[in-house]
């Protein structure tokens, strides 16, 4: 965990995997991000992913990612420098060298998006991120909580355009860039949350990219040795393997653009004759056993392929599908009053509290 | 009607007469290297055993594995011209950068990116440039491509800058096969320009092909239409398989599901096909095979394709059968298709499991007294074996509670026995050409896959004009307008987007219209 290491190409096969399981259903498939990032390193040179503890106080970090639709990304493909013009421009707003990369969002596409810029601008990327898991919406950040700005920020699209904001707060800049997503075509990638080296050392959730690919490496192993990829999974994340199910039924609406809904399950071996539901908004939030709350956001509740251990996205689930379900605990900065303000169920609009997981 | 249905597998061709909805007869006959001496030999088999002459067979239907071995091998594929249309949007990821380096190669690595293309919403993303797309043709005629694949973004919700493109490039190289992503696939631009990549490659060989096809039905002096099966179940007449080859993929499980649940009767079941060397294992819902939700791969190349989702695991007719530790191992090692040499009933010196199920007594095949032998004990635990493997392939398969009922089929049906698991078994007459049938029955299909904003339409007004669209897809494709149904609706709404934009799929089947 000390010292500093080497991201090389083909380590994002495991990245991409391991960010889909810690997308919580959500985020959105790392694919195109992946093949990007591989092109940046072989075309650069490898990546070099770095602990928080060796950013200076004063040095400058500069988070980013993409935002919109994942399903418009997989159709037009970014044109390629968007993600860095953005990341230059507010370089240059600054008027001075930033001098690491932060990943915002470890889990699905955005766990890849940092390390394209990270390989173009040959930066150093700090092994860690702002929510630890996935979230829908733009301040749902560890950030937020130590009271980052978002802006000054930079929206670049295929096209050539950007768009500097400057907001009042963070749920503001959720919106207006919104907005701006949409006249951009769906999707756009941005930078933002500039921060100084010593904030970063108490915002960051620790070593989930590390997490990532060591996810992505348990599954893949655990598969080559016939070995039960659930298991192997949930060990690696200290998650409790909470069911076996099959999906029984799925409900879906769109709500100002977010897909939301609830997913039933009939519970299968150990939890025959229990019924599941999990509901969701992009991302799996709650989840009962027999109408009672079992968790809830900020704990990872995750879906794997009950066979293959493949992480199982809102968008995948279909009826007869079979499941397992683990949770895990959530990042410690998430389970106090001010981060549930920010992304506890209450805010999701369930009318619960957060309980830490507990396994029955 | 009188109909003749063809599957070439990769171990043998099989053959069968239907007249209407009965099988008149079925034959076997071996693979070939040519394939067509193969076909041959099984048409005039099938058409002996069915005291048939050609004359009175209306149409053919044949399913075959030549494409998708092809692309396998890296073999017949032609040099292809791949042309995005997109710019300045997608540079970051050329045409065909996740393929293998084996077939990238192959077919020469070419690539172009030109402007064009839409956004979700249906904006252009930039105008389309016929100066740039005939400096393209150039290129590519100055190269000697005569393959040529366009694709653009979000073509399958607008489809005229490949329609117009393809058109320019038309002009411009004469002669040159010319395929639109949007004729192929879905959304997902890597997925379906893959498709059509590949498609563009299969050009050549599929025009051989089909006029081999064709010269194998005039050899045996069969002169009704034929036509070839897709991996969705449904068929493509002569002409249009020798444009789409690419659709041929996976069409081999796709037949043996529908052959199984046309034989038996039964819309919704398991099927479990066992072959010499392998078992394929499949959800069969309304007569067609569940489809596979996650990317595809065919020859280490992603595509979005409609593929059947099916569990192949190793135990067949043939499989080895080993005592292993107090244990009994079965498969995956198999004789394949020596086994009427290499199997100890038929006097060979390897114990198979079709030896075990002739030692229970369970069938009379070669000589009984070659495996009189055999331990009681051990003919037991072998098929204990046997059935947990088809149990725990069954039960993966099984997406509800329902006693659902498992149909065999295959040349390997002996090892199933009444009962797979607490599920009842049923083995059809012509089990064992179940494929075949498959093909000899398959109908027609339309499908459609659009993004529509429901900010300006109601959810049924969208549902009903995919269903519309996906009605005159199957009509073109030769479907009689008096039967089609639908057989799959799904609505997506695409996440983290407001304006409601939807993504909805719709297919629908109907019989052939062969008046």
């Amino acid at each position: 965990m000390d010292a500093s290491r080497r991201i090389e190409a083909d380590d994002l096969e495991d990245i991409a995997i391991g960010g889909a399981v810690l997308g919580t259903g959500g985020g959105g498939d790392p694919y195109i991000g992946k093949l990007m990032a591989q092109r940046a390193i072989r075309r650069r040179g490898a990546v070099t992913l770095i602990n928080v503890e060796q950013v200076p106080d004063d040095a400058l970090v500069v988070p980013v990612c993409m935002m919109g639709a994942p399903t418009v990304m997989t159709e037009k493909l970014p044109q390629g420098e968007e993600i860095v013009v953005a990341f230059s421009k507010l370089e240059r707003l600054l008027g001075r060298r930033i001098d690491a990369v932060l990943c915002c969002e470890a889990g699905g596409l955005n766990s890849t998006t940092p390390f394209i810029v990270a390989a173009e601008t040959g930066r150093p990327l700090i092994d860690g991120d702002g929510m630890g898991r996935a979230y829908p919406e733009l301040q749902m950040v560890t950030f937020t909580l130590h009271g980052v700005a978002a802006t000054p920020m930079v929206l670049a699209d295929d096209k050539g355009n950007s768009v500097v904001l400057e907001t009042i707060d963070n749920k503001w800049t959720e919106r207006l860039a919104r907005s701006c997503t949409i006249d951009m075509g769906g999707s756009a990638l941005l930078a933002f949350y500039p921060m100084s080296g010593g904030v970063a050392k108490r915002a960051v959730v620790r070593g989930t990219l590390g997490l990532a690919a060591a996810l992505g490496r348990t599954l893949r192993e655990s598969r080559a040795a016939h070995a039960d990829p659930v298991a192997a999974v949930a060990g690696k994340l200290a998650a409790q393997h909470v069911f076996d199910g099959r999906v029984a039924d799925v409900e879906r609406r769109t709500v100002g653009g977010f897909a939301r809904g609830a997913a039933l399950f009939d519970g299968l071996e150990a939890a025959r004759g229990h019924r599941f539901r999990i509901a969701f908004q992009n991302e799996f939030l709650v989840i009962e056993r027999d109408g009672a709350a079992l968790a809830t956001t900020p704990d990872l509740i995750i879906l794997l392929d009950r066979d293959t251990g493949a992480p199982v996205t809102t968008e995948s689930l279909k009826f007869g599908l079979r499941v397992a379900c683990i949770v895990a605990p959530g990042p410690a900065q998430w389970r106090t009053p001010a981060g549930l303000d920010l992304i506890g169920p209450r805010y999701f609009g369930y009318d619960i509290d957060y309980h830490p997981f507990a396994p029955a | 009607m009188i109909r003749i249905g063809i599957d070439v597998g990769g171990t043998n061709t099989d053959a069968v007469v239907m007249d209407g909805t009965t099988v008149v007869a079925g034959v076997k006959a071996p693979t070939t290297a040519d394939v067509l001496s193969g076909v041959v030999a099984a048409l005039q088999d099938v058409l002996r055993t069915a005291s048939l002459r050609a004359e009175a067979i209306d149409v053919v239907m044949i399913g075959t594995t030549h494409f998708t071995n092809a692309v396998v091998q890296r073999r017949d594929l032609a040099p292809t011209a791949a042309v995005r249309l997109g710019l300045p949007a997608t540079a970051a990821l050329p045409p065909m950068v996740d393929w293998p380096g084996d077939l990238r190669d192959a077919i020469g690595n070419h690539a172009w990116l030109a402007h064009g293309g839409h956004e979700f919403d249906g904006r252009s993303i930039s105008p389309l440039d016929e100066g740039e797309l005939r400096g393209i043709a150039a290129e590519i005629a100055r190269q000697g491509i005569a393959s040529v694949a366009v694709s653009s973004v979000f073509s399958p919700v607008n489809d005229e800058c490949e329609r117009r493109a393809g058109a320019i490039l038309a002009a411009a190289l004469p002669g040159a096969h010319i395929t639109l992503s949007a004729e192929i696939g879905r959304i997902g631009l890597l997925e379906r320009e893959n498709a059509a990549i590949m498609n563009a490659c299969l050009r050549d060989l599929s025009r051989n092909v089909v006029a081999a096809f064709r010269g194998a039905l005039g050899a045996c002096g069969i002169t009704g239409r034929f036509y070839l099966t897709q991996n969705d179940g449904t068929l493509m007449d002569a002409a249009f398989a020798e444009r789409f080859p690419v659709l041929t993929f996976a069409s081999g499980p796709t037949n043996s599901m529908r052959g199984a649940a046309f034989l038996s009767g039964v819309a919704d079941a398991i099927v479990v096909d066992i072959g010499g060397t392998t078992s394929d294992v499949g959800l069969l819902h309304k007569g067609f095979p569940r489809q596979a939700m996650t990317a595809v791969e065919i020859g280490g190349v992603r595509t979005n394709f409609r593929m059947p989702d099916v569990y192949s695991m190793g135990l067949g007719g043939g499989s080895l059968v080993m005592e292993e530790g107090g244990g009994v191992r079965v498969g995956p090692r198999s004789v394949g298709f020596r086994l009427t040499e290499a199997a100890l009933c038929f006097g060979g010196e390897t114990l198979t499991a079709t030896d075990i199920a002739v030692a229970a007594g369970r069938i009379d095949l070669g000589n009984r007294a070659r495996v009189a032998h055999l331990p009681a004990a051990l003919i037991d635990r072998t098929r204990a074996r046997i059935a947990l493997m088809l149990e725990n392939a069954v039960e993966r398969s099984r997406l509800t509670p329902d006693r659902l009922p498992v149909i065999v089929v295959g040349g390997g049906s002996i090892l199933a026995e009444q009962r797979i698991g607490e599920l009842d078994v049923v083995k059809p007459a012509h089990f064992a050409v179940a494929n075949a049938v498959g093909a000899a029955i398959a109908q027609v299909s339309g499908e459609i896959d659009r993004v529509y904003s429901l900010a300006t339409m109601s959810r049924d007004d969208a549902l009903a004009d995919a269903r519309t669209r996906a009605t005159a897809n199957a009509v073109a494709a030769g479907a009689r307008p008096d039967t089609i149904a639908v057989v799959d609706v799904e609505d997506v709404p695409l996440a983290y987007l407001p304006g409601n934009a939807t993504r909805v799929h719709v297919r629908v089947v109907g019989d052939l219209d062969v008046g």
